[in-house]
């Protein structure tokens, strides 16, 4: 692994990523177990004065790659953009977050290289300089360690499963501009329209309380207590998959290997059975409460602490004795 | 303009058994199938099926071909797919096709090809066995077609598919000319479940066996080698609160979560 790790950084918002924050701390220290170089690129329009965050963050080198056809992501920009900073760079592996961009860019930019993917990560190591990419699978009920033998390996790590490393404006870096001369003609995917799901209140993945439900709440009204409990606490609500498909929560909601991947601080799963597809949502959670009315609830192993009961019983009580605590 | 649409599915240990009877035999790096559980459709794959079959609702000349890798056993989940709907099914069964995600797509590029005249290759997002997420796109580079991902719907329009890409909030509109292929995510909504009569007309259709050597198969070897299968296991101790009343535990609980500054 001589020549280092590439870690493709996604912009968010004209500003870097937090999980491309958290990839970079991960190739960091991968890469300083056997002395290797972190190199980094960002692709975009207008996204050159974002190179200083990543050296701050632990990036050695960062290729920019700044050009209009790049403005919005495609499969075909970003991948040859990529293809062009790989040439320069000749990492080793190619790390990115599991995110709306990696999930897309990775395994058509590892095909593309004569490689393959590890999508969804926990984490990436080297013993004795042979690389070892960490996932879940089988709806997180396992887990599996692949090597590799084609190289660069591309490695998508999952949100929250990676810390950042503390921002450091003294670090020194390079950055080179590669120009990738991408023609938006001969990009085939194109974006023609967007839309925003606007959240209302917190962002599930910035609240420190969540209280989610699952197939257990039984209807869409059976949500008002855990909305109540949320407001009393200042969290947000969350929802299963199940939760979702029934259409009582809307998708923006999902938490889950297919919805989102949260870490608050207090986590209630209220009528959740504790399916791994879901946990691989939450495990990152610091504490996990389970109301669930079957005590055999899978969900009660991950929990700290737990009330068997029908969460209509417990609930209101809950919510009572939430605000006068905080009161 | 008839269409031709090509749906790749595969068959997966059902999900929904239950989460107890999951068993890894960590030296033979594999799962063991939870006894007295049938295998499924990947729930993924059926949407992928299903998103075929809408684009034939809305234009009839459509024709969907359903093809999978994986053993004799794996033409329960063509049937199933002819059942929904489709109208052709291909399985592609031969012990050279076990490898990787590479391998996998490899087979089904060659597969497709020789399919032919085919204008959108549907995958689902990933399969839920091994949750890779790399085969769809993996077959669209080999192919050399445009490629969008995480559908919840897709149209044709004007000669290129139009999709509704799931993001982490919201949804962006892509479009791509065709041929190009698209993996479809949950949010697409519920597959439809087959009516009896369609199972028994799907039981009569032939499904064309290839193997290897009918489609110009020759893997140069796996790309990413499995050195470890295991179970993860959870350290956590539940305190199980418990109260006279549901009031009295709901109030017991809030007590515990404020003496650990939990709130």
């Amino acid at each position: 692994m001589a020549n280092g790790i590439l870690v493709a950084a996604e912009v968010s918002g004209g500003a870097v990523a937090p999980i491309s924050l958290e990839v970079l701390g991960a190739a960091r220290r991968l890469a300083d177990q056997n002395g290797e170089p972190v190199q980094a690129a960002v692709i975009g329009s207008g996204v050159e004065g974002l190179a200083k965050e990543l050296i701050a963050h632990g990036a050695d080198h960062v290729f920019v790659v700044d050009e209009p056809a790049l403005a919005k992501y495609s499969c075909d920009g970003f991948v040859a953009a990529m293809e062009k900073v790989n040439a320069a760079a000749s990492p080793s592996a190619i790390l990115m977050g599991q995110s709306d961009m990696g999930r897309d860019l990775g395994p058509r930019l590892a095909f593309r290289l004569g490689s393959t993917a590890a999508m969804d990560c926990l984490s990436v190591s080297a013993p004795g300089g042979k690389l070892i990419a960490e996932r879940p699978c089988y709806g997180g009920n396992a887990r599996a360690n692949f090597s590799f033998n084609t190289s660069p390996a591309v490695v998508t790590i999952r949100s929250k499963a990676q810390e950042p490393l503390a921002r450091d404006d003294s670090r020194q870096g390079q950055v080179t501009k590669v120009d990738a001369g991408i023609d938006a003609a001969a990009i085939r995917d194109k974006i023609t329209g967007h839309q925003e799901v606007a959240e209302e209140g917190i962002r599930l993945e910035d609240a420190e309380v969540i209280v989610a439900g699952g197939r257990g709440i039984g209807s869409a009204e059976g949500f008002a207590v855990l909305e109540e409990l949320a407001k009393a606490l200042g969290g947000a609500v969350g929802a299963t998959r199940a939760a979702c498909d029934n259409g009582w929560r809307p998708v923006s909601e999902q938490i889950g290997l297919t919805g989102k991947i949260v870490g608050p601080t207090l986590y209630f799963a209220v009528g959740i059975s504790g399916a791994s597809q879901h946990m691989a949502g939450c495990s990152g959670a610091k504490n996990i409460v389970a109301i669930n009315k079957d005590p055999e609830a899978i969900i009660f192993k991950s929990s700290r602490f737990g009330i068997v009961d029908d969460y209509k019983k417990v609930l209101p009580a809950l919510v009572e004795a939430c605000r006068k605590l905080r009161a | 303009m008839p269409l031709h649409i090509i749906a790749c599915v595969k068959q997966v240990p059902d999900p929904e058994a239950p989460a107890s009877s999951f068993r890894v035999d960590e030296a033979a790096k594999k799962v063991i199938a939870a006894a007295g559980v049938a295998p499924v459709i990947s729930q993924f794959d059926a949407l992928a099926v299903e998103a075929a079959l809408r684009i034939k609702d809305a234009a009839a000349d459509t024709k969907v071909t359903v093809v999978s890798l994986g053993p004799e056993g794996a033409r329960d989940v063509i049937k199933h797919s002819l059942a929904m709907g489709a109208d052709e099914g291909v399985l592609l069964t031969d012990g050279a096709f076990e490898g990787d995600s590479y391998t996998t797509a490899l087979a089904l590029s060659k597969a497709i090809e020789k399919i032919g005249d085919y204008n959108l290759v549907l995958c689902g997002r990933q399969a839920t066995d091994w949750d890779a997420g790399v085969v769809g796109y993996g077959i669209a580079e080999l192919l050399g077609v445009a490629s969008v991902s995480l559908a919840k719907a897709v149209t044709i329009q004007d000669g290129k598919v139009v999709v509704e890409r799931v993001l982490m909030e919201g949804y962006d509109t892509v479009e791509a000319p065709l041929p190009a292929l698209v993996t479809v995510s949950n949010e697409l909504g519920e597959p439809r479940y087959p009516k009896l009569q369609q199972i028994m007309m799907a039981a009569r259709k032939q499904v064309t066996v290839w193997g290897a050597g009918d489609i110009g198969f020759a893997s140069s070897g796996v790309r990413a080698n499995l050195e470890r299968l295991f179970q993860p296991v959870s350290e956590v101790e539940c305190e199980v609160v418990e109260g006279e009343t549901p009031d009295e535990a709901a109030q017991k609980l809030a007590q515990r979560l404020r003496d650990q500054k939990i709130i």
